[in-house]
């Protein structure tokens, strides 16, 4: 029995001993979960909400672009669109069949579709075709029964109410690509555009818009259980331009079909009043992406529809350029108003000979004489003496060839060349290159928007920089009020003096361009032609006698220049236009520029508040 | 001696039997299973169906079955001890060859529609072996080391057999299950030391000839963190269930851990994950009390038990207990890596909780024949 009460007495210590340890760690395990559950509580439980609260964007409607009149030009229109909840689908592939002999799907959709369906979760939905008509969706929604999984959803599509007529300037919008959405992950909201070019790009995030977001609970999977609160996106600010859209259409029609661009412009403000290209392209097509063909066609054409000549087209001046020649020379005293040159019809410059477009001279010619008469040598002799760095230097300051403020994507600054440029090029400068630049010929290079704006400052006296940008969610933007623009430094006498040969060109007997002169005898337009040589002309093509440009074929005839402004006693237009290779800028342009001006003033924009009746505008010469 | 033999005659009559079950401790058993209804309610979402009915079924069969259990002879389980043994054993190589996987882990094989896992049978069919075998030895035959060969193999067998299968947490707890009978039949301290010492490096060796899937499960225990979507996801996600919970719960049904689907398994192997998130910290410490009330009352069956054979099961059931008690909340509160170890009694599972109440049924019996005597007192080998 001894044994038997040791055997007991052991077993009943170790059963004791067993038990503390038990109760021990339970205990342990007690302790630690206070830890867990009240002292790190707290913590917990905002990750318990951060799990179930789940914030989802809604993505606000875009702001709207408006001409100056406040008539829009790029809007949204509201988008049907037939999505595909997997989840709902008893048979996704008989629910595609189904919607297939409603509204066909090609094969490239039904692709896309099916991958999507395998990429996102059975509840998240898959579009399945945008854009749809009254008649589709009306067929859609009749069909309900036979289409388990679809839905109809309402979205927005941009819509431009110019299209073509301003797509350079007011651009497009575009699906974000994966990149813009690495940066921001607000662009993966569906539905979301962004400003891929133009006023859509420049002022993107103005127009965007603050997104709304709605609270929602969800589950581990991510299913929406219920909604716990919505905030409403803010709509994008609304952008309101210079543009006058009745009088850019307008001058996009004038325009026809020439390669050209043409751009009018406020002198006092420096306001961008109609910026036309041709030709366009439809800014809509790439809402949802732009098909190759579409893209094929486009990158064909030598007319090159996708680019914003105005801003991005580069042509050498040509004679346009001979004012800022003349204010150099003034302003460095190299020549006076009245000084004179004679013209023999060339000048000799050691063994080369620089020839006047007029073949037998001009005689002795003045400042005003050589601007009506675009005498060559009067002008190579200019630049001569006042050397090709104060000539460059003016030609900057009143725009050519320098980056202007303008809010608009993509413009080229051109190129004025200087002896520091050229030397760059690890080059010597030749003073030949200085007499051929006299003339706006050579390395030299300017957009129509520079010309424009050169010319408005000529006119007005004042550093205007161009912009198109007049108002932001309605409130008018710095800039607009010509006292917001500094006046030139420079005389107003060697102003004038080239004012008035511009005036000479168009109104006097014997000008270059008599065919730009207004109809109207109280109002009068001031300007000058260009021309600019695409290929050099050889001596023997000259000397033949037979030389006509016109005969050449299209691709290597001068482009057409002239720059304008009006009226001439007070000023307030100014107009460039390029019409690329149209010859000659007195036969071609001029009468356009006539034109585009006569609109201009019976419009009237800049002193108006409201869009101009339908009968002014029908009176068109 | 008188009284002895009385005891003996009444030991064959029913309603004495009856009346000598613990019945207090078959109340704590129901009250536990209550506690599981509850969760259970609330796992489904506030409803009794899927799980809760389904439970209280189950607990009702399995109720019975502990008591028929309870009422047979000690000594005829005695004498089965190593037939179970050898079942135990024989259904685990069964279950290798033709069993089903499921989860990477557990392995179970179909009996009558039953999903039967061997592994749990085995835990108990073990403790019964080595009580059986020990429950004639004197103190010093516990000092001979030959003696406890037969019992070492007959331990490692099953342990190497479950770890094979593969589920380490099972093979592990009936390791420790064998070491407590081993213990309160009196091996000497020192021989545990010898044994505990090379561990760390049988750990070491297991570590790195474990599966993939068992690693993962070590690796995230060790930074839950760092892979909050992948597999530490459910410990990190328990952890934010508990948590979130607080002191006082956030109030029954009003999970939203849980009602939200972000606590997987919840109502299996994270189901006092739900508890502590609906009742918070005062909840879980009333079932951690529950629970060890069961715990350290089949101690004192073990205790009050005046032959060997029933203390050393009622100690091996007990222990068995613990180590479900302990895995499973541990587990769910990050202490130790995930394991498919269930909540005895309030997690899901028919197989489970009739295995656990088979066990009872045998801890029952023990009680119930405390006082019996086998015929042979003392040491006749």
């Amino acid at each position: 029995m001894r044994r038997e009460t040791r055997r007991t007495g052991v077993f009943t210590r170790r059963a004791l001993l067993m038990m503390g340890g038990q109760a021990a760690v339970l205990g342990g395990l007690a302790a630690k979960l206070y830890e867990v559950q009240v002292v790190e509580g707290g913590r917990y439980a905002t990750l318990a909400n951060e799990n179930r609260i789940s914030a989802r964007m809604i993505a606000p409607p875009r702001g709207r672009i408006l001409d100056r009149f406040g008539k829009p030009v790029a809007g949204s229109r509201i988008n049907w669109r037939a999505l595909l909840i997997s989840e709902r689908a008893t048979d996704v592939k008989a629910t595609l069949e189904a919607f297939s002999r409603i509204v066909p799907l090609t094969e490239y959709e039904r692709t896309r579709i099916d991958r999507e369906i395998h990429k996102r979760r059975r509840f998240i939905p898959v579009m399945v075709r945008e854009f749809l008509s009254w008649q589709d969706m009306a067929a859609i929604e009749v069909n309900a029964p036979d289409l388990p999984g679809i839905l109809v959803d309402v979205g927005t599509t941009r819509i431009y109410a110019y299209g073509e007529h301003l797509a350079h300037v007011v651009g497009y919008v575009a699906p974000p690509n994966e990149g813009d959405v690495i940066n921001d992950p607000l662009l993966a909201l569906p539905g979301l555009r962004i400003g891929r070019a133009g006023m859509e790009k420049y002022h993107d995030l103005s127009l965007r818009g603050r997104p709304g977001a709605v609270q929602l609970e969800v589950n581990a999977v991510g299913r929406v259980i219920r909604e716990l609160d919505r905030q409403e996106g803010v709509q994008g600010d609304d952008v309101g331009l210079s543009i006058d859209a009745g009088l850019q259409q307008a001058v996009v029609g004038l325009l026809g079909d020439e390669s050209a661009s043409a751009v009018v412009m406020d002198c006092l403000n420096g306001e961008v009043l109609a910026m036309a290209t041709n030709p366009g392209f439809d800014p809509t097509l790439f809402n949802s992406g732009v098909s190759q063909a579409q893209w094929a066609e486009w990158t064909r054409d030598r007319r090159t529809p996708l680019i914003n000549k105005a801003t991005s087209g580069l042509y050498a001046p040509g004679s346009t350029f001979k004012m800022a020649v003349a204010l150099a020379g003034l302003e460095a005293k190299a020549i006076t108003v009245n000084d004179r040159v004679d013209c023999p019809g060339f000048l000799d410059l050691g063994d080369t000979r620089f020839h006047c477009w007029r073949k037998g001279g001009h005689g002795g010619v003045d400042l005003r004489s050589g601007l009506k008469n675009s005498c060559d040598v009067y002008f190579y002799e200019v630049a001569r003496r006042t050397g090709i760095d104060k000539v460059a230097a003016m030609a900057n300051r009143l725009g050519l060839g320098t980056e202007l403020e303008l809010d608009l994507p993509g413009q080229r600054t051109g190129l004025i060349p200087t002896r520091e440029w050229r030397m760059a090029q690890g080059k010597v400068w030749n003073i030949g290159d200085t007499i051929v630049s006299g003339i706006g010929q050579g390395y030299m290079q300017v957009t129509p928007l520079q010309l424009a704006t050169y010319t408005a400052r000529l006119a007005s006296g004042r550093q205007v920089q161009p912009h198109l940008t007049r108002s932001l969610a309605g409130v008018l933007q710095p800039g607009s009020l010509p006292e917001d623009w500094p006046a030139l430094d420079m005389p107003e006498k060697a102003l004038r003096a080239v004012r008035e040969g511009m005036w000479a060109v168009v109104n006097e007997q014997g000008g270059t361009a008599p065919l730009a002169k207004l109809a109207d005898p109280k109002v009068q337009m001031a300007g000058k032609t260009g021309s600019a040589q695409v290929r050099r002309v050889s001596r023997e093509m000259r000397e033949s006698g037979t030389f006509d440009s016109a005969k050449l074929p299209w691709e290597y005839r001068p482009h057409a220049l002239f720059t304008a402004f009006a009226p001439y006693d007070a000023p307030r237009y100014a107009i460039a236009v390029v019409i690329e290779h149209g010859n000659a800028g007195a036969a071609a342009a001029a009468p356009l520029v006539r034109d585009i001006m006569t609109e201009v003033l019976l419009r009237d924009p800049a002193n108006r508040t409201e869009p101009p009746a339908a009968k002014l505008a029908a009176a068109k010469p | 001696m008188m009284e002895r033999r009385l005891w003996r005659e009444a030991s064959f009559d029913l309603t004495g039997k009856i009346l000598r079950i613990n019945w207090l401790y078959v109340l704590l058993l129901c009250g536990l299973a209550a506690v599981g209804y509850t969760a259970l309610y609330s796992a489904a979402g506030g409803s009794a169906e899927p799980y809760a009915g389904r439970h209280l079924v189950r607990f009702c069969i399995g109720l019975t079955l502990m008591l028929c259990v309870a009422l047979i002879d000690i000594r005829t389980i005695q004498r089965l001890s190593w037939v179970a043994y050898a079942v135990g054993v024989g259904l685990l190589i069964a279950v290798m060859r033709m069993g089903h996987v499921g989860k990477g882990a557990q392995r179970w094989i179909e009996i009558g529609g039953l999903q039967l896992q061997p592994s749990e049978l085995m835990k108990i069919a073990l403790v019964l072996a080595l009580a059986s075998w020990f429950h004639r030895a004197s103190w010093e035959r516990m000092g001979n080391p030959l003696f406890l060969i037969p019992p070492i193999v007959a331990t490692l067998v099953p342990v190497g057999l479950i770890l094979k299968e593969p589920n380490l947490g099972t093979a592990v707890i009936a390791a420790i299950v064998g070491g407590a009978v081993f213990f309160g039949a009196g091996v000497r301290w020192w021989k545990f030391v010898l044994v505990a010492l090379p561990v760390p490096f049988a750990a070491k060796f297991a570590y790195e000839h474990l599966h993939d899937y068992q690693r993962a499960r070590i690796d995230t225990f060790l930074h839950p963190e760092s892979d909050p979507l992948g597999a530490g996801y459910n410990i990190l996600q328990s952890k934010i269930a508990l948590g979130s919970g607080g002191m006082w719960g956030k109030g029954y049904l009003q999970g939203t851990q849980g009602h939200l689907d972000f606590l997987p398994e919840k109502q299996t192997d994270f189901i006092f994950t739900m508890i502590g998130e609906e009742f918070g910290w005062v909840g879980t410490v009333a079932t951690i009390g529950l629970l060890s009330l069961i715990v350290l009352g089949g101690m004192l069956i073990a205790i009050r038990c005046r032959n060997q054979f029933g203390r050393l099961v009622a100690m091996g059931i007990s222990v068995n207990f613990f180590m479900y008690v302990f895995v499973n909340i541990a587990m769910v509160m990050g202490a130790i890596p995930v394991g498919g170890v269930p909540l005895p009694l309030i997690s899901h599972g028919g197989s489970a909780m009739l295995t656990v109440m088979l066990g009872f049924g045998i801890l029952m019996s023990v009680h119930v024949h405390r006082d019996t005597e086998f015929e042979a007192a003392g040491d006749d080998r």
